[in-house]
């Protein structure tokens, strides 16, 4: 029992509700809605199996305990988890290879694990950064985008650091 | 972009794990993942579809209007000399409003129209149409933090795995989204400064 797992069934009864008093065919626009993501989630999929495949080679290889290992001082010094790293690195760049990492993050750390809680609040809280710059200015004709990238790059860091740190305060390690 | 990632990721490690004797285990990786790719989708079809569905009632059902009045004073704050009735205003508020209730789709081609009224308003402004304006910048930035206050696909991933409790890490995410959008967009403030929207530091 925990007091947050009441938002999800709390905020689709409020959306239903809403409807119902707004009079909308609460049903149809449903299937609507669904049927529009159904075809999200069909346009993902070779996209992911390139990606969940490029990603399994990277950990069968052997390289991320090389990389942890490099990146332990600083990784240390903030309290981040280094299973998350690769997780921090793919995040800003790709949404799609960010769901191939972190579904392999919980697979091999539980979800309810120091390093899987870190990569969930990291997942919900950030998103892909250089992917957003890329179609939001590709719609504009200025090429000088000025501070957007070292913005949003302040962001994504701050992000990181604030992941760790706030399971740490609402979890403790364990 | 994304063709060098994969080409590198794929090229090293098979090379490293050849170098370092791991390669039953990339064996295995190139025969058994793609599969894992496919479980994945089919598990995440059934919570986006769901979400989906849900978030097409809010927007029917006018959520999104009462949201975007919510958004009104803090977007006076953030986009400087804006007009407030115009075009390019009203393209920000629905983007911010469906990124809120996670609706990715219908967000980006909003940011994409919104995008192109503050084009116009910087040129119309004698702005340098290869430079972005401030605003430009600012909506930009706002779009690279996450406003969804829902994880779904996350706390459903979760589930998968065996989480005692999916969504416990609800306000943890809370607090990570807004310290990392105040950062960015307090960059993005202090940071304008160093770099002119007019182009003199060219």
């Amino acid at each position: 029992m925990n007091a947050a797992d009441l938002v999800i069934p709390l905020i689709a009864a409020l959306i239903v509700l809403t409807g119902l008093i707004k009079k909308v065919n609460v049903f149809d626009e449903f299937i609507e809605g669904a049927k529009e993501n159904l075809q999200t989630s069909v346009s993902l999929l070779p996209s992911l199996i390139a990606l969940v495949t490029a990603i399994g080679l990277f950990k069968a290889s052997g390289l991320p305990e090389v990389i942890a290992a490099a990146m332990s001082p600083l990784t240390n010094a903030l309290g981040f988890p280094s299973e998350c790293i690769p997780l921090a690195l793919i995040r800003p760049i790709s949404g799609s290879g960010a769901l191939a990492v972190f579904d392999g993050i919980l697979r091999d750390c539980h979800p309810d694990s120091y390093a899987g809680r870190v990569a969930s609040v990291l997942m919900g809280s950030t998103e892909t950064t250089f992917y957003t710059i890329a179609v939001y200015f590709a719609a504009v004709k200025a090429k000088d985008t000025r501070h957007t990238l070292p913005s949003a790059l302040a962001g994504d860091i701050t992000g990181f650091i604030v992941s760790a740190i706030s399971v740490r305060l609402l979890f403790g390690i364990c | 972009m994304m063709n060098k990632i994969f080409s590198i990721i794929i090229v090293i490690s098979i090379a490293y794990g050849i170098y370092s004797g791991n390669f039953s285990q990339l064996s295995d990786s190139l025969l058994n993942d793609p599969s894992s790719a496919v479980e994945l989708v089919i598990f995440l079809t059934g919570s986006m579809c769901l979400w989906g569905g849900l978030m097409r009632i809010a927007e029917k059902a006018g959520i999104t209007c009462y949201m975007a009045m919510l958004f009104r004073p803090a977007a006076k704050l953030l986009f400087k000399g804006l007009d407030l009735n115009g075009k390019a205003f009203r393209y920000i508020c629905m983007n911010v409003t469906a990124n809120i209730l996670g609706l990715g789709n219908a967000a980006t081609p909003l940011g994409i129209e919104a995008m192109k009224e503050l084009e116009k308003v910087h040129i119309s402004e004698g702005g340098d149409p290869l430079r972005a304006s401030d605003n430009m910048v600012t909506f930009t930035v706002l779009n690279t933090a996450s406003l969804t206050i829902i994880p779904s696909t996350c706390a459903a991933i979760r589930a998968k795995y065996g989480s005692a409790s999916p969504m416990e890490i609800f306000p943890a995410v809370i607090i990570t989204a807004l310290s990392a959008l105040t950062a960015a967009l307090l960059a993005s403030q202090i940071l304008k400064r160093f770099s002119k929207q007019t182009g003199d530091d060219k």
